[in-house]
């Protein structure tokens, strides 16, 4: 950590790409920097939270992507450099905002960093940012290495200034929780100060007031900016080609596809035939680069996630120099050579490529490759998702499931985005019926409780995490009560943003550099609102119950249930355990109890595990975290708890 | 070997587990003993909602001059270090190939499908047959039993480390570990974590 900031200009680091892009932001001389927690975008905003007393830098988690995208905005329309960091789909809910501020234009440098994950390895979508600078109308960067994250972000910020416009510079989960070696540069002197020029002409872009009106005339600079953008991207260094001058296909790539195209075109020895056109520069493409290399080819094969958003442009562009190129083969996603979802990786390329070169690549004897996925299929049982043991969203949800069983009139739940999510799995008793964006659970569940006058009877119920309350779900929740909706919101508050890293929110006494700040209580919140609200602890089993239960039979108006207790990956929490549990497989009956073993089969903390040989349960205290919650699961007293002093 | 070349350039070593094993510690630790050495390493780690009992995975590229893909492409794996052993053969599946070596931890961590007993957890002696059966060399490694006995069974990653030194399949060796650890460890830590890696090495010897 220490090098990030210490690291001497022309030393060389192992860096995670999420590193290397907030070292970048420290070599640009960043001062304000904020964002939303989402994977694999946090520990861009974590890592300059760390450089932020060194370096004399704000830094905030803020409520929400939008907030943020503004907080960092006015750091520019202040003179400084912002900066503004979010997942893919955080994109969607700055939208707004980022019209509005595309078309402003800004000031001191402003970036905005999305890091997109293509493959949805740890989404429920896998969206594209990349679109939004199409759509918006402002320069789109995409870092092809390690090194190139870090040197395109401080260059995103010159080129921000020069335009006077925002840039976006879009990270994938690759690049960002990818790891690799980056040669540092220097880190600029002295403290930049901020002043505010706003009493100037209306028009005067460092003087006057800052807003994309009157349209016309903003718009139209906006279009003036972009040419020179498209000037500047012809000769870019971070535009590169590498292969012969005539190859016979030519890629055209970006970000972390460029690894993965690199790597194919050496997997099959084909450096001779190929060529590879690795843009840096992404929206607009630059149109004289592209067509020189058009010219030298006949067939061309892109290589890019999730979208085909290259593979338009490219096709755009030859349609208009077809006089000029001739006509092309084209290979990539819409011809189907590349799948058009999921993330990419060297194999699919290579695969396109063989084909069309009609070339083959190594591959591991069938003999082998047979056996392989026969001991694989066998031998590794499936690993699906679940709750940390100890974790209470698994206490909260056996909870809500057993209250809605009990109250037997089909209540079913709205879920939500964090680690709860996985309540639509067996690990929460699949007791989550519909999941979104942030903060939609309670939005969609506002709906279904106005359908009581078409027949709608079944009770409605949604959860919502701490830091998502924050994020989105106030609104929907004040539109529940406004419109006296009738449902049950389950406040699931484990004191931090679990999910991604447990990163701090408005509802915690501390903020992301470590200081003090007023925590808003949730359910303080929803009280002035006017809903009922009740507060409780999950791993109180029964209480939590008796609660829900009540909560589900009245019938007026919006219920909040505070269910708190701290997540198990906390730091405050990590390796302590409540209790000490001891499991008697002599008490335990085994499937003769007549409890379905509901240990075991059902309550599925991973600390429990069904023992074979002995037709018992067996506590695992490797893995068993102490939360004493099986105690009360278990009807025949088996588990045991001692309270650790 | 010890402090010569690397036996092939890159060089694509894979670490497999389960989530909240400690896999990103590993590859962290081992990517800078190889940067140390003056290696090029890039490493491709999955981690995010698979932290939660999922499988995961880190591959780890090792090269003289170059940077690679952070994806090993299908098959090419040389050396598979699984910290759970159902995880070895997961990973065989998609990058094993006959010439793979494999360092394998026999402590299992049942998912929840074997816990609630939906599904069977392969025995041990079918782990190894299989294993064996799908690479030219492999090595078992109660590890997490010796971590516990060290105070914590995330020493296991740190054993599993010290047996990869010990197997001699790389160029770095009980210095660079050293090297690695005591930037960022105080130094009673760095004692229990050579402590570890000592153990490691023992683990493979003879
Ligand atoms: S990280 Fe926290 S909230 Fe998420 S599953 Fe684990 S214990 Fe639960
Ligand atoms: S006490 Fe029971 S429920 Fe809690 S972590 Fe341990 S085994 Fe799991």
């Amino acid at each position: 950590m220490s090098h990030l900031v210490d690291g001497e200009p022309g030393s060389r680091h192992l860096m995670m790409g999420n590193e290397a892009i907030a070292r970048g932001a420290l070599e640009a001389g960043v001062s304000v920097a904020a964002g939303y927690p989402g994977t694999p975008s946090s520990e861009i905003i974590e890592t300059l939270a760390k450089a932020a007393e060194a370096r004399g830098l704000y830094v905030e988690w803020s409520t929400n992507e939008k907030v943020a995208l503004e907080v960092a905005a006015a750091a520019s329309f202040a003179g400084l450099r912002g900066l503004a960091v979010m997942k893919q789909n955080g994109v969607n809910v700055a939208s707004d905002f980022l019209l509005h501020l595309a078309g402003s234009g800004t000031r001191g440098g402003m970036v905005l960093i999305p890091c997109d994950d293509p493959g949805a390895l740890s989404s429920i979508n896998e969206g594209e940012s990349r679109h939004f600078a199409r759509l918006v109308e402002v320069p789109l960067l995409e870092p092809g290495d390690f090194q190139e994250a870090k040197d395109m972000v401080k260059w995103a910020f010159e080129l921000s200034e020069e335009l006077q416009s925002l840039v976006m510079l879009r990270s994938v989960t690759r690049l960002s929780h990818a790891s690799g070696d980056v040669t540092f540069g220097a880190l600029p002197e002295g403290q930049p100060q901020a002043a505010f020029h706003c009493d100037g002409f209306v028009l005067d872009a460092n003087e006057g007031a800052v807003m994309s009106a009157p349209v016309d005339y903003k718009h139209g600079q906006q279009h003036d900016k972009l040419k020179k953008a498209e000037a500047l991207f012809e000769t870019c260094p971070f535009n590169t080609y590498t292969g012969p001058e005539k190859p016979e296909v030519l890629v055209i790539t970006s970000s972390a596809c460029n690894l993965y195209s690199r790597e194919a075109i050496k997997l099959l020895d084909v450096e001779g035939r190929v060529g590879l056109l690795k843009l840096g520069t992404t929206w607009p493409i630059p149109p004289r680069l592209v067509e020189k290399h058009l010219g030298l080819t006949d067939k061309v094969l892109i290589v890019e996630e999730v979208v085909c958003f290259l593979e338009d442009q490219v096709k755009i562009l030859t349609a208009e120099l077809g006089a000029q190129v001739g006509v092309k083969t084209f290979f990539g996603k819409r011809d189907g050579s590349l799948p058009m979802v999921g993330e990419m990786n060297p194999d699919h390329v290579a695969a396109a490529l063989a084909k069309i070169l009609g070339v083959q690549a190594e591959s591991v004897p069938e003999e082998y490759a047979g056996r392989a996925q026969e001991a694989g299929f066998v031998g590794a049982p499936g690993r699906e998702l679940t709750f940390c043991p100890g974790c209470p969203h698994r206490a909260s949800f056996w909870s809500i499931h057993n209250a809605l069983e009990l109250d037997n009139r089909k209540g079913f739940v709205c879920g939500d985005i964090g680690c709860y999510t996985m309540g639509v799995l067996p690990a929460g008793f699949s007791t989550l019926k519909t999941v979104h964006a942030m903060g939609s659970g309670t939005g969609v569940a506002s709906g279904f409780g106005k359908l009581g006058p078409f027949g709608l009877d079944q009770p409605v119920l949604s959860v919502c995490g701490d830091s998502t309350f924050f994020h989105s779900a106030i609104p929907a929740l004040i539109n529940a009560v406004h419109h006296k909706s009738d449902i049950t919101m389950v406040l699931l508050d484990n004191s931090g943003t679990g999910m991604t890293g447990f990163q701090p929110h408005p509802g915690l006494p501390r903020d992301a550099l470590g200081e003090d700040a007023p925590a808003i209580d949730p359910a303080e919140v929803c009280r002035a609102m006017g809903a009922r609200v009740e507060i409780a602890d999950p791993f109180d089993i029964e209480t939590t119950q008796q609660v829900l239960l009540d909560l589900l039979q009245d019938r007026k108006g919006v219920k909040v249930l505070v269910l708190r207790q701290i997540c198990a990956l906390s730091p405050e929490k990590k390796g302590k355990k409540l209790y000490e549990m001891t499991l008697d497989q002599e008490v335990c009956v085994g499937e003769n109890c007549g409890c379905n073993r509901l240990c075991t089969r059902i309550f599925r903390c991973p600390g429990l595990v069904w023992d074979h040989e002995k037709q018992a349960a067996r506590l695992d205290e490797v893995i068993c975290t102490g939360c004493g919650v099986c105690a009360s699961i278990c009807p025949s007293g088996a588990i045991q708890r001692r309270e650790v002093a | 070997m010890k402090n010569g070349t690397l036996t092939s350039d890159p060089y694509n070593l894979i670490i497999a587990g389960v989530g909240g094993q400690g896999n990103v510690l590993a590859s962290r630790v081992l990517g800078g003993m190889l940067t140390g050495k003056g290696y090029h390493v890039t490493i491709g780690d999955t981690f995010g909602a698979s932290q939660r009992g999922g499988s995961v995975m880190s591959h780890i590229r090792i090269s003289r001059d170059a940077s690679w893909s952070p994806q090993i492409p299908k098959g090419r794996a040389h050396m598979i270090i699984a910290l759970e052993p159902t995880e070895a053969l997961r990973v065989l599946a998609d990058y094993g190939n006959p010439k793979v070596q494999v360092l394998c931890n026999t402590r299992p961590i049942y998912s929840v499908g074997v816990i609630c007993g939906e599904l069977a957890y392969p025995s041990l002696e079918d782990l190894e047959k299989w294993v064996r059966g799908l690479s030219e060399k492999a090595w078992f490694l109660d590890a997490t039993n010796a971590a516990m006995k060290l105070g914590n069974p995330i020493f296991g990653n740190i054993m599993m480390i010290g047996a990869l030194g010990g197997t001699g399949a790389l160029p770095v060796d009980r210095q660079d570990f050293e090297a690695a650890v005591s930037r960022d460890m105080s130094p009673d830590r760095v004692q229990v974590n050579l402590a570890a890696y000592d153990m490691g090495v023992k683990m493979v010897e003879g």
